[in-house]
């Protein structure tokens, strides 16, 4: 069963197209990374999805998720983290569609807090306001409050971008968790050796779908070049791409 | 000697009595909204505002002279009006928050300059400008006490949203249709202290009893709750010696109770355990 359908669907802002035409299933309960060169409109991708920005054109199926059953994590998100709050406090948020704006928190809520912090290492840190945490303590945050939104869609937008390498392990092993736990989860991700070695399934993109399977099959020189042609044209103002276009011929 | 410093000017005057509770009042409504104002990092949102109000509160002084009710209701609407039409702007053109906020609030200001200045006596405008905490009369008093428990009760409702919104805007969009109200409803409060402040401290005044007790808890407390009792002690204490100020020495008591806040301010900047000069200079690691 498919969790997400692309039909000819073209994102973008102001008109101007990040992704074209792209057309592609994302299964149930897969486990899929999203790679592509730089500006190939993977973070839109994932805006798209998530329902931050709507299609110019075609459309973005989400079976059986309404918009509040996905959990998304930004890529630069919007977190002021000056602002005075422990690192129990800012998890419990993530039980935002269990108590809502004025719900009250109970026993078994808090439970459930301190577990998503036990499950990512944070025991003992309960207190500490999140000014005075790491950036990798501050990643593991953030998946503690993904992990309480218990979605059935993952979207994680280079969740392991500038984390140091004990961070990133421990945090995968979460990935995993939601993986085998059925859910659906979709990561846009820079670490290749990464990728190959943690995600069964790989969607590249270069505004357009360069090609979607098994990582295996994906993951291939041709195919990185093959991206990398596909944006280099679309970047490049016309007369450039005429120039090149000439220079190759 | 303490006694006629201290407590005789409140014993024996009924008009400095009504003062003090009607700027503790104030100060029980707006401090808690600028604690928020300051962590949204909104300051200077509410001086921006605390302009806009000013026609509004002029044609209610035009229509039926130095009424309170008159001039609460104009300040409202028409800082409710600047709010929505900022608003608007922000989300219809390529102007940020920020420059359709000015914009607004300056022809709002402009305006209401002048319909005082065509209408009224320079006494009129002074009165609107800097207030008149000392000629507080029973029914401004109810109001102010109105507002400011309405505040507390909305604030209370509002907590978890207003928070979410300050700390991570984007989740918060995420999660629930809240963020967009959440942000008026914050506004609408804002608008409605500094009405309530100005009748006391004047327009130019109100915004200070917000702002600068929230700013000087903020070098002395990392949470909310801690700030905003911190910075409403801070407020009370700069309400005392303001109108205790302006009774010995004859200063405007609205400007008065502002210098006496920026004072706690000034030491706290110096001292604060939390991040004042010193504490970040000495008691923490440098980083390089």
């Amino acid at each position: 069963m498919s969790a997400i359908e692309f039909d000819t669907v073209t994102l973008g802002y102001d008109n101007i197209a990040a992704i074209r035409n792209l057309s592609a299933t994302i299964l149930q309960g897969s486990l899929t990374a999203i790679v592509g060169p730089n500006g190939a409109g993977k973070s839109t991708l994932l805006r798209g999805i998530e329902g931050e920005i709507v299609p110019l054109s075609g459309r973005i199926q989400c079976q059986s998720t309404p918009m509040h059953n996905i959990a998304y994590l930004p890529q630069a998100n919007t977190i002021d983290r000056s602002f005075p709050i422990s690192v129990e406090e800012f998890v419990a948020m993530g039980l935002w569609q269990s108590i809502g704006a004025f719900g009250g928190v109970s026993k078994y809520d808090r439970h459930q807090v301190s577990d998503a912090i036990h499950a990512v290492g944070l025991n003992g840190l309960e207190r500490r306001q999140i000014s005075r945490l790491s950036g990798g303590q501050m990643q593991r945050v953030l998946f503690a409050r993904l992990l309480l939104q218990d979605a059935s869609l993952v979207l994680l937008d280079e969740p392991f971008t500038a984390i140091d390498a004990k961070t990133t392990a421990d945090l995968l092993i979460i990935v995993k968790r939601w993986h085998e736990e059925g859910r659906t989860v979709v990561a846009v991700l820079h670490d290749h050796d990464l990728v190959r070695e943690h995600f069964p399934t790989t969607l590249m993109i270069a505004r357009d779908l360069v090609e979607h399977g098994k990582t295996a099959d994906v993951m291939t020189a041709e195919n990185f070049m093959r991206a990398r042609q596909m944006c280099e044209a679309c970047d490049s103002p016309p007369e450039a791409c005429d120039h090149k276009g000439i220079v190759a011929a | 000697m303490i006694w006629d410093f201290l407590i005789a000017p409140f014993a024996e005057f009924g008009f400095m009595r009504r003062a003090l509770i009607g700027s503790l009042a104030i100060c029980i409504g707006s401090v808690p909204v600028g604690v928020f104002l300051l962590l949204r990092r909104m300051s200077l949102t509410g001086d921006a505002m605390a302009h806009a109000i000013l026609p509004g509160a002029a044609i209610g002084f035009l229509i039926s002279g130095l009424s309170v009710m008159a001039m609460t209701i104009g300040g409202i609407l028409a800082g409710l009006l600047v709010a929505l039409l900022a608003g608007l702007v922000t989300r219809g053109t390529a102007l940020k928050e920020d420059a359709s906020l000015a914009a607004f609030y300056l022809i709002s200001l402009a305006f209401g300059v002048s319909l005082i200045a065509m209408n009224g006596s320079t006494v009129d405008v002074f009165h609107v400008l800097f207030g008149s905490v000392l000629a507080l009369n029973t029914a401004a008093l109810v109001l102010l006490a109105t507002i400011s428990s309405m505040t507390l009760v909305a604030l209370a409702i509002f907590y978890r949203p207003l928070a979410l919104e300050c700390v991570d805007p984007g989740f918060l969009r995420s999660v629930s249709g809240f963020s967009a109200y959440t942000h008026f409803a914050f506004l609408a409060l804002v608008v409605l202290n500094l009405v309530a402040g100005f009748q006391a401290l004047g327009t130019l005044m109100s915004v200070g009893i917000m702002i600068v007790p929230a700013a000087a808890a903020r070098l002395w407390s990392t949470a909310i709750t801690g700030m905003i009792l911190t910075a409403v002690i801070f407020a009370f204490a700069s309400c005392i010696a303001g109108l205790l100020l302006s009774f010995h020495v004859s200063v405007p008591t609205g400007p008065a109770i502002i210098i006496s806040a920026g004072a706690i301010y000034v030491v706290s900047v110096v001292f604060g355990s939390e991040g004042g000069l010193i504490s970040s200079r000495f008691l923490q690691p440098q980083q390089s």
